[in-house]
């Protein structure tokens, strides 16, 4: 296949270019602690027991997936070298692994290793199950060749690997954790608190929600290969946006990754800091629950959100441009599709933003017959996303005015996600971040979809997006994504309202680059005294 | 101003009266005091917007610095806006009514509570005395803004959220209101015991009076300078406990904010250069709270020159 | 004073019996505590068999007696946020606590007894003036503004001290200290500062209040009048004279330090019991908001103890009449 052989020349190139750094890099080689400052602490090291964006970024500092993305969402090797879906039967996709890689005890890494990991991700408590579903069976083709069959072909099984951070089978079999923990029942096993990944930093200590502190792996397979011009990680959890953003100022971190959009434009004229801004792969939106015969919490006939005229009222009664302008300060790209502009399958048509037509959403109120409105409980998060909770709080406004009042509950996305889980909530902002829309939709859209709250009931679309996993057609896949988004957009269940910018703050000497899956890679920052 | 100074006077004897025409710090926080109640109350004439409907909110004009006029739809704010568009003043107005409001009816709940115990207390004495004093004992053990946190914490549990909201505020009152009964009860619990010993209730007793005629219209009017300045300074306090359980995410929400709840969201505009949005609602919780307790100084001073 | 001693013992164990009966009641009925062990997706079959497992099903005071029974065994329970035991969360996280309130009660002692002292010997003198309208703000600002007004100055404006955590810690067995290193003090520095601030008024007050009465004593003038130097009578006599209330009152303060801990944690992110309390109620984590308050109430009790010991001994007149009411 030529694609594969494109690769295996890419990663001849990749180590090539990797050598030539080496003697770039060797003679500024300065011990440098990153002070690591984010909203969330990370929730467990165990890295399939809860499957969340700051735990799974931390995570990737001391486990490594076999393949990863780079800063702009392409797919680059890590514990594998090359992957390809075997020319002659497209169900089966084969990884070759990485030599000369160990774990943080010392035991070498080995195909045994990927293949006890992945089913580990595929076991009941796993919270990864989802990019692992269309795996039928895995097997170790020699010590560094791991096969993979699929449930059908499955074009996305390297990019859904991209969760699965690869463990050590023996380590993992010696200290009771070989299934993942139950995080959702707030069990713990030893791997929560304990590690032994192959990554570029070790754990030293941990203090939930105070302090992380891990350190470089002094026999890290990439050493030479990646700047690693960190040699400590303290990471610091810091809830408020006022005290994260004055912790930095005043030089007790050095690196900030949630920065509050408000504080962007002060930090960057602080000659002592540097902003990196970026795009993100992630969306906010707004779920309605459609599949109640009441609402749960509010005070309505009926189920108001049943009713096309009452979503698509709701959708333009959003002034996404206000938003973007006032709340994020110009740190979002307002959107008329919940799917990232980065995505494949993404069109302008998509995104385009619906007309802010307060009038015209009124009518369709009154068409609805809610036309004295009605009221609603709006489930929101305070730590899910960018300024989660002052956008909840604009949007009661924007409701009032076509009559719905909104009464906000506002707690820990702990308390809210396992709301949408448990289809508990009516009305509810949404997060997600992927560039990948076969994903979204078996999450979000499909009925009994992990995340799907919309309750949304159609046989025909399930069916379609089951059709997914299994198509060999990239023609095809294609076009069955497009028939799914059109429903998707038409329906008009979440009410998208932007993509958001990442901001990131940091000492002028630490180089961090953006990256739109908002992961960082410590080992690739940099150091220029 | 003299009429009210009179009827004062009248009430709690004329010296009171004098003492009050000669001091300027209490003359001056009465008016302080007076424009601050005058604005709480007047706040829906008074504020430009009425930020209880939500409605009125514009987004547009957010974060507008005071005193100028906003970029985008040229409304002019003298205290400002912060990021949901939201009239500083305004909210500062409706934030002092109810954070007024608040201290006030906890403050009225825990006298009530702590008087009535008191009295029955310091009257019957014995083991109903016993019993009332050591759950005053356990109480007293525990400081009142743990015991505020913990009511208004359980209750944010037990509570549906659709109704959390609405029902925020009575649950801060009562938080605040159970917290604060204990010191009216033992002051009144002693001056009750002392009174009992007089001849004159020694007398009313011997001509058969009624138990409560003789709480309510014998004994109570002897304690009422004591009361008075407890529920002074405790008026302050509440304030002050009330702006902390808001601050701490325990109190108020933002859809009916008080001053501490405004406080709250306006810190994490402060490094950001907004620092309207945090300053004036918090000055005028000092203030408010300062004017209280140099008025609390002074009625002590006057009224109980031992302490208390 | 055995007798005393014994019988100020026994009062405390209605007390905690009170406290211990609160924590078990929220930790009962309020959060359903199966479902925070089962998960969502449990059947009533698994939910049986785990409350028949836990006893559950038995009477009340049966199971509030097993709740006792674990907790003076020093078992609370699981987290239900976190999905660790109580205990240890909260042992965890009393050292931090401990250290900030101990230090801001010194600050508040040291600084409100000779402030006080200053203020009563010189009325009229600036510095006395500055303190006593000073101390007049310092009751009307809540604590947090306090805080915040700090870290505006000294951590932003001025870059100074930092404004969160504590800095280095250093390991000693459980205990982890953040006073050995300098950028522990320099952490502990602004919210201790701005905890003490209260307290450190009320001392002064006190102080005054007393040495302005003992300087009117018939003693004091009696000294004065044999000509004795002024520091002597200033800090021998009246001084010593004053402390009997101002160390009862003191001790009382401690436990309003602490309490009023869970606030400055807050400001100052400190990573102490009362932040972790603060979030339990964020995340309606029942068994740790009863814990904080069974090992909080028991602090103050033991406090109130100590003090109340403290005073039989100071003062003789209470000896006579057999003891406190």
């Amino acid at each position: 296949m030529l694609k594969y052989m494109a690769r295996r020349a890419n990663v001849r190139l990749a180590r090539f270019l990797g050598a030539a750094a080496l003697l770039a890099i060797a003679s500024s080689a300065n011990a440098e602690t990153l002070k690591w400052a984010r909203r969330l602490d990370v929730q467990t090291l165990d890295p399939y027991a809860y499957n969340e964006g700051t735990t799974y970024t931390f995570n990737q500092q001391i486990y490594e997936p076999l393949v990863s993305r780079d800063d702009n969402g392409k797919l680059i090797g890590v514990l594998a070298t090359e992957w390809r879906m075997l020319p002659d039967n497209p169900d089966i996709w084969e990884f070759k692994l990485r030599q000369n890689v160990t774990f943080h005890d010392g035991t070498p890494f080995t195909a045994k290793d990927v293949v006890f990991s992945i089913r580990r991700a595929m076991a009941p408590t796993s919270n990864v199950r989802t990019y692992v579903n269309a795996i039928e069976s895995v097997v170790a083709k020699d010590a560094d060749t791991v096969q993979i069959k699929t449930k059908g072909p499955s074009l996305l099984m390297a990019e859904n690997l991209t969760a699965v951070l690869i463990m050590n089978e023996a380590w993992a079999e010696k200290n009771d954790s070989a299934a993942p923990q139950d995080y959702m029942a707030k069990k713990e096993n030893y791997a929560a608190r304990h590690e032994n990944g192959t990554g570029a930093y070790r754990l030293v200590s941990r203090e939930s929600d105070r302090r992380t502190e891990l350190v470089a792996y002094d026999k890290y397979w990439g050493i030479g290969q990646f700047p690693l011009s960190i040699d400590r990680i303290i990471y610091t959890p810091i809830q408020s946006d006022a005290t994260r953003v004055s912790a930095l100022i005043s030089g007790q971190v050095n690196f900030l990754q949630d920065v509050p959009p408000q504080d962007v434009s002060r930090l960057e004229q602080n000659p002592d800091l540097r902003v990196v801004k970026g795009p993100e792969s992630r969306t906010v939106f707004l779920g309605v629950n459609m599949g109640e015969d009441k609402l749960i919490s509010g005070n309505a006939k009926g189920n108001p959100f049943a009713d096309k005229r009452v979503r698509q009222a709701m959708n333009m009664s959003i002034d996404r441009q206000a938003i973007q302008t006032t709340i994020m300060r110009g740190q979002s790209i307002p959107l008329g599709t919940i799917l990232s502009p980065f995505a494949s399958g993404f069109t302008q048509e998509m995104g385009r933003v619906p007309k802010y037509d307060v009038a015209k959403a009124r009518q369709l109120m009154m068409e609805a017959g809610y036309g004295d409105g009605f009221s609603v409980t709006l489930n929101c998060t305070n730590d899910g996303m960018v300024s989660d909770e002052r956008i909840c709080e604009a949007l009661v406004a924007m409701l009032a005015k076509i009559g719905i009042t909104v009464n906000l509950d506002v707690q820990p996305s702990a308390a809210v996600w396992p709301l949408v889980l448990h289809r508990k909530t009516d009305f509810y902002l949404m997060t997600w971040g992927g560039v990948n829309s076969q994903i979204l939709f078996e999450n979000l859209v499909r009925s009994r979809g992990t995340w799907a709250g919309v309750e949304f009931k159609n046989p025909e679309i399930d069916a379609k997006i089951d059709s997914l996993s299994s198509e060999a057609s990239i023609e095809k896949y294609n076009a069955t994504v497009a028939e799914i988004w059109k429903v998707v957009q038409d329906e008009c269940f979440y009410l998208p309202i932007h993509a958001q910018m990442l901001a990131r703050a940091m000492q002028n000497k630490i180089h961090v680059t953006s990256h739109v899956g908002n992961m960082i890679y410590v080992k690739n920052v940099k150091v220029v005294k | 101003m003299k009429r009210l100074t009179r009827k004062f006077a009248a009430l709690f004897g004329s010296d009171i009266g004098h003492s009050y025409l000669r001091s300027p710090g209490a003359l001056f926080s009465t008016m302080v005091l007076l424009i601050l109640i005058a604005a709480a109350l007047g706040a829906p004439l008074l504020a430009p917007q009425n930020i209880l409907d939500p409605r009125t909110l514009d987004l547009l004009s957010a974060n507008t610095p005071p005193w100028s006029a906003n970029a985008l739809t040229g409304h002019f704010y003298s205290f400002g806006t912060d990021d949901q568009g939201r009239d500083v003043l305004s909210a500062t107005l409706y934030g002092t009514r109810v954070s007024l409001l608040v201290a006030l009816v906890a403050v009225l709940l825990s006298m009530s509570i702590g008087v009535t115990l008191g009295l029955i207390s310091g009257y019957f004495g014995g083991r109903t005395d016993a019993a009332i004093m050591r759950i005053a004992d356990v109480q007293l053990s525990i400081p009142a803004i743990f015991i505020a946190l913990l009511i208004s914490g359980l209750s944010r549990t037990l509570l549906a959220p659709g109704v959390r909201d609405t029902l925020a505020i009575y649950m801060v009152i009562l938080a605040i209101g159970i917290s604060g009964w204990v010191t009216y009860a033992r002051t009144v619990r002693g001056a009750v015991m002392v009174e009992k010993q007089r001849e004159y209730v020694q007398a009313a007793l011997m001509i058969g009076l009624p138990t409560r005629t003789m709480l309510l219209r014998h004994i109570l009017p002897n304690v009422r300078r004591p009361i008075l300045v407890i529920a002074t300074i405790s008026l302050a306090l509440s304030i002050i406990t009330e702006a902390t359980l808001s601050y701490l995410g325990a109190g108020l929400p933002p859809t009916q904010p008080s001053l501490g709840t405004l406080i709250r969201s306006g810190q994490d505009f402060l490094f950001a250069g907004e620092w309207w949005i945090l300053f004036f609602p918090a000055a005028t919780l000092l203030t408010l709270a300062l004017a209280i307790n140099v008025l609390g100084d002074w009625l002590r001073d006057v009224l109980n020159p031992r302490g208390l | 004073m055995t007798g005393f001693f014994l019988r100020r013992l026994a009062s405390v164990f209605p007390v905690m019996l009170v406290t211990a009966f609160l924590s078990f009641a929220a930790f009962h009925f309020i959060g359903d505590p199966l479902q925070n062990m089962l998960g969502q997706e449990a059947s009533a079959q698994d939910r049986a068999r785990l409350a028949a497992e836990l006893g559950f099903d038995r009477p009340f005071y049966i199971q509030f007696l097993k709740f006792v029974g674990f907790a003076l065994q020093g078992d609370f329970g699981i987290s239900t946020r976190v999905g660790r035991p109580v205990l240890d969360l909260i042992l965890e996280r009393l050292p931090a606590t401990l250290e900030l309130a101990l230090l801001s009660f010194f600050f508040a002692m040291s600084a409100g007894i000779a402030l006080g002292v200053m203020t009563a010997l010189r009325p009229s003198s600036a510095l006395s003036r500055v303190s006593m309208t000073g101390s007049l703000i310092a009751v009307s600002l809540p604590n947090f503004l306090i805080g915040i007004g700090l870290i505006y100055v000294f951590s932003i404006k001025l870059g100074w001290l930092p404004s969160f955590g504590r800095g280095d810690t250093v390991k000693i067995g459980w205990w982890t200290t953040g006073l050995l290193t300098k950028s522990g003090w320099k952490a502990i520095l602004l919210p201790a500062i701005s905890l003490a601030a209260y307290q450190l008024t009320l001392i002064l007050r006190l102080v005054r209040a007393e040495m302005l009465e003992v300087m009117h004593s018939d003693y004091i003038r009696f000294a004065r009048a044999r000509g004795l130097p002024k520091r002597l009578i200033y800090f021998s006599y009246a001084l010593k004279n004053t402390m009997v209330p101002v160390v009862t009152v003191a001790g009382l303060q401690l436990g309003s330090i602490i309490a009023f801990a869970v606030v400055t944690e807050t400001v100052f992110q400190w990573p102490g019991v009362g932040l972790l309390f603060i979030n339990s109620i964020r995340y309606s984590d029942v068994p740790i908001m009863a814990t904080y308050l069974l090992i909080v109430s028991f602090i103050f009790v033991a406090i109130n103890m100590v003090v109340d010991c403290i005073y039989y001994l100071l003062d003789p007149r209470l000896r006579a009449v057999g003891g406190i009411k």
